[in-house]
């Protein structure tokens, strides 16, 4: 990428204060180019819409009879879409990327910006800040669908149920930390994206890492082996911020849970940073 | 990447020759080509199979059995196993029962009052106990008492059986899987229940009546190969005591061990017989099917006799081994080891939809319908040739799964639940098909959506996530059979090989094994999936641009 540094000669006098610039102007670039596309635009409506719609579902579909027990996780319940949320986040954070390996724009982009670990982690940070305000609000519709509608299907602070809003503090938690949780997902989703470049497998990559350890887990009959899976693999461990009920019980805290999540996200992202600086493009 | 897949057979068949010119076998010969010279997909599929293989002996090979009997050492694996009796019909049986017998030889009839059948189980709120000890009155649902004809008091021994059940009426069941309803309704002394077995030669017809005089016939069986000395008598037995929660995420069970007592009345045996009864535990030492031997120390008669009057007290069951912890055994089915086409089955969704849609994104697609103008015809070779190509990585993948991961859980002390050849032979079959039906859905995806990631997402959440969702139970139980019932999931139904037996008390969740829809049922439901998507393919071929 010898071009690239032809193009701009003021480059060469890297000081901080340039870097600086450099940053803000490759955020300014990432962001024209994924605004001025649809397909972001649609897949963050995608992921809010998605994850509202099954978290209304599986609320409206939950009925608690009077004569029942029902040990049933309100706040869990009322964030089950971002089971399926986290599937458009990621389709999201690879596409960003995939996207100009297939058109051969990331020549462009590289020659325009030859440092690389700054286009990535313009793209990181603009990817995460999305998610972020898209998290928000697919998590605030679900929680919002669960407090209007659980109280009417049985779940009513008289039998015991506490309330799912966010005045109710593991409530708090569990929002907050799904919406964490998405964007953890998108910065491990970009950096499966980075090292595998090509968008379909880097997609069906991502969708083995979220959906697959779950499934292995209910079949594996080895305690001491779901233990460590509960423990260690990024959704399982990831999704415990949900949990309101039995804590006691997990294999790993809330926080926990989600920092092993970033773990994983952090590592994904260090890979993909290091396959960025190290391959041609 | 695609570049060598121009490559057209027969270049004089282009253009100049119409759209009848090349025969539909040239287009598969060109797909094929194609596929096969795109070395990705190729690493992509053995990947699948790689893969598939991995989980499912990774899945199998961490769950091993630890035991201790009598204060002995610590034992694992095998050695832990009890004695499993096989049914006539191959099938893994519980068969432990009281027994007052006598032999008969040749033809003959055996008559019986039965005016009462009670129950005692563990109280399940309590801690763990002993029948004897702790015990509360209570029926199993299955509990039975009545006459039956049995080859032998060998477990597992063809047999076929009158009886009256704590909660499902009078049955008529033989053995083990056969089960015929007879007259409704609890008994007891006001309203007791008289049950006849007819035997002749290897025909047996059970008849059952209110009052004795008006009788009904139930069911005719024939046991093939009964020899002409058989056992008959007086049996009670109770399967364990289950506390079926039904509650959002499915149901959950507690069982406990339950016996049966069944009181029995005017008996009357016609036929060559000795005319004194013994007293047998069928099964004694080799509990199988939830709870310990029958109450009383060795050597005690499992019945007791006043006048004309028997009454019998058992426990144990005349049933199939069924999957889940309801059967007492650390049991597996031969799908168990298959839980690695779920990975299979993403890495082929991920070749089947970049098939059809990175001919888009590289414009192939354009010389690919100007070589062959019929368009139905592509579609048609793009879905036979990487359905075929699935088909045979799957079948690999689960002849592999299974040969190398049952064995491994057989060793790790587990029962293996079999399955008749058919149909052992139906769920790897059937497990490649649905892979192969899986990559027909999302190659006619990638033709409608024109985008890999978009197909491959859409693909793999519609087939895998409906069955994650009830196998967590993130979804209550009605939504998820509901699920399996309507979405491509249905399909992995193919893959049950134990059928479920309305006479054992099971929990039937897609976990355990069971699909609410029958596996050929559930394979049709994907089978329309994916004739849906190739029909919507093929449609918007037609229409759109290339």
């Amino acid at each position: 990428m010898n071009a690239a540094v032809q193009t701009q000669p003021a480059a060469t006098m890297a000081t901080a204060a340039v870097r600086g610039a450099s940053l803000r102007h490759a955020l300014h670039a990432e962001w024209t180019k994924l605004r001025t596309v649809s397909g972001p635009a649609w897949l963050l409506l995608g992921v809010a819409a998605l994850t509202i719609a099954v978290s209304t579902a599986a609320v409206g579909a939950t009925h608690c009879p009077e004569n029942l027990t029902c040990p049933v996780d309100t706040t869990k319940l009322s964030l089950t879409g971002v089971q399926f949320g986290q599937a458009v986040v990621a389709i999201l954070a690879v596409l960003t990327f995939c996207n100009e390996y297939s058109t051969g724009m990331i020549r462009v982009t590289l020659a325009a910006m030859p440092r690389r670990h700054t286009v990535f982690a313009a793209k990181a940070i603009l990817i995460a800040g999305l998610v972020l305000v898209a998290g928000a609000v697919a998590v605030f519709g679900s929680v919002l669908a669960g407090h209007l509608i659980l109280p009417g299907h049985g779940f009513t602070a008289a039998r015991g149920f506490q309330p799912v809003w966010l005045s109710h503090g593991p409530t708090l938690r569990a929002a907050c930390g799904s919406v964490l949780y998405l964007v953890l997902i998108a910065l491990l989703s970009l950096g499966v994206a980075v090292i595998v470049r090509d968008s379909a497998v880097a997609i069906g990559t991502v969708l083995a890492l979220l959906y697959l350890f779950p499934i292995v887990l209910a079949f594996v009959g080895n305690e001491h082996w779901q233990h460590r899976l509960e423990r260690w693999t990024p959704t399982v461990a990831g999704l415990t911020i949900q949990d309101t009920i039995g804590l006691r019980s997990l294999a790993i805290t809330p926080w926990a849970g989600l920092g092993v999540l970033a773990i994983w996200a952090a590592a994904g992202l260090l890979a993909g940073g290091l396959a960025l600086r190290l391959r041609d493009a | 990447m695609t570049s060598q897949a121009i490559s057209v057979p027969r270049p004089e068949a282009g253009f100049g020759d119409g759209p009848r010119g090349r025969g539909f076998g040239s287009v598969l010969r060109a797909e094929w080509i194609k596929f096969r010279s795109v070395r990705g997909w190729v690493i992509g599929m053995i990947l699948a199979a790689l893969l598939t293989i991995f989980l499912g002996v990774f899945a199998a090979a961490n769950s091993n059995i630890g035991c201790q009997l009598n204060g002995g050492p610590l034992k694992t694996g095998k050695a832990c196993l009890p004695y499993v009796p096989h049914g006539p019909g191959g099938q893994i049986v519980s068969d432990s029962f009281s027994f007052a017998r006598q032999p008969l030889t040749g033809n003959g009839t055996l008559t019986a009052q039965v005016t009462s059948l009670t129950g005692a189980h563990v109280d399940l709120n309590g801690g763990p106990a002993q029948v004897g000890s702790g015990t509360v009155p209570g029926l199993a649902d299955w509990a039975k008492a009545g006459i039956i004809i049995k080859q032998s008091t060998h477990q597992g021994s063809a047999y076929a059986a009158m009886m009256v059940t704590g909660g499902h009426g009078v049955r008529m069941q033989y053995n083990f899987t056969g089960d015929t309803a007879g007259m409704p309704g609890a008994v007891s002394a006001a309203h007791p229940r008289w049950l006849r077995l007819t035997r002749s030669g290897d025909t047996i017809t059970g008849y059952d009546s209110a009052n004795g005089t008006h009788w009904t016939r139930v069911g005719t069986v024939h046991l093939a190969g009964l020899p002409s000395a058989v056992q008959v008598g007086m049996f009670a037995t109770s399967p364990g005591y289950t506390v079926t929660q039904n509650s959002f995420g499915g149901a959950s069970d507690n069982s406990g061990p339950a016996q049966a007592t069944g009181v029995f009345d005017r008996v009357s045996l016609t036929g060559t017989a000795p005319g004194t009864w013994t007293g047998t535990t069928v099964g004694r030492g080799g509990p199988v099917g939830g709870g310990p031997g029958p109450g009383g120390g060795q050597g005690s008669s499992p019945f007791t006799r006043n006048g004309s009057t028997f009454t019998l007290t058992g426990s144990g069951d005349i049933a199939p081994v069924t999957p889940g912890p309801g059967g007492g055994l650390p049991t597996v089915t031969i799908e168990q080891s298959l839980t690695g086409a779920f990975l299979g089955l993403i890495a082929i969704v991920v070749v089947a939809a970049m098939f059809f849609s990175s001919e888009y994104r590289r414009g192939l697609i354009r010389t690919t319908l100007a070589a062959t103008p019929r368009r139905g015809a592509v579609l048609a070779a793009k879905a036979a040739v990487i359905g075929a190509v699935a088909f045979v990585t799957g079948l690999v993948a689960a002849v592999v799964s299974i040969a190398v991961g049952v064995p491994k859980e057989e060793s790790s002390g587990q029962v293996l639940l079999t399955a008749p050849l058919l149909t052992e032979v139906r769920v790897i079959v059937g497990t490649a098909a649905m892979l192969a039906l899986a990559a027909v859905f999302a190659v006619a995806l990638g033709a409608i959506l024109r985008r890999s990631a978009a197909a491959i997402t859409i693909a793999v959440l519609i087939v895998v996530m409906p069955f994650l969702l009830t196998a967590l139970n993130v979804v209550p139980a009605g939504i998820g059979d509901w699920l399996l019932r309507l979405t491509p999931a249905a399909g992995l139904a193919i893959e049950q090989s134990i059928p479920r037996y309305s006479q054992v008390t099971t929990i039937t969740s897609a976990v355990r094994g069971y699909y609410p829809l029958s596996p050929y049922a559930g394979f049709a439901v994907l089978c329309i999936w994916a004739a849906a998507a190739l029909a919507l393919a093929l449609v918007m071929l037609r229409r759109r641009d290339a």
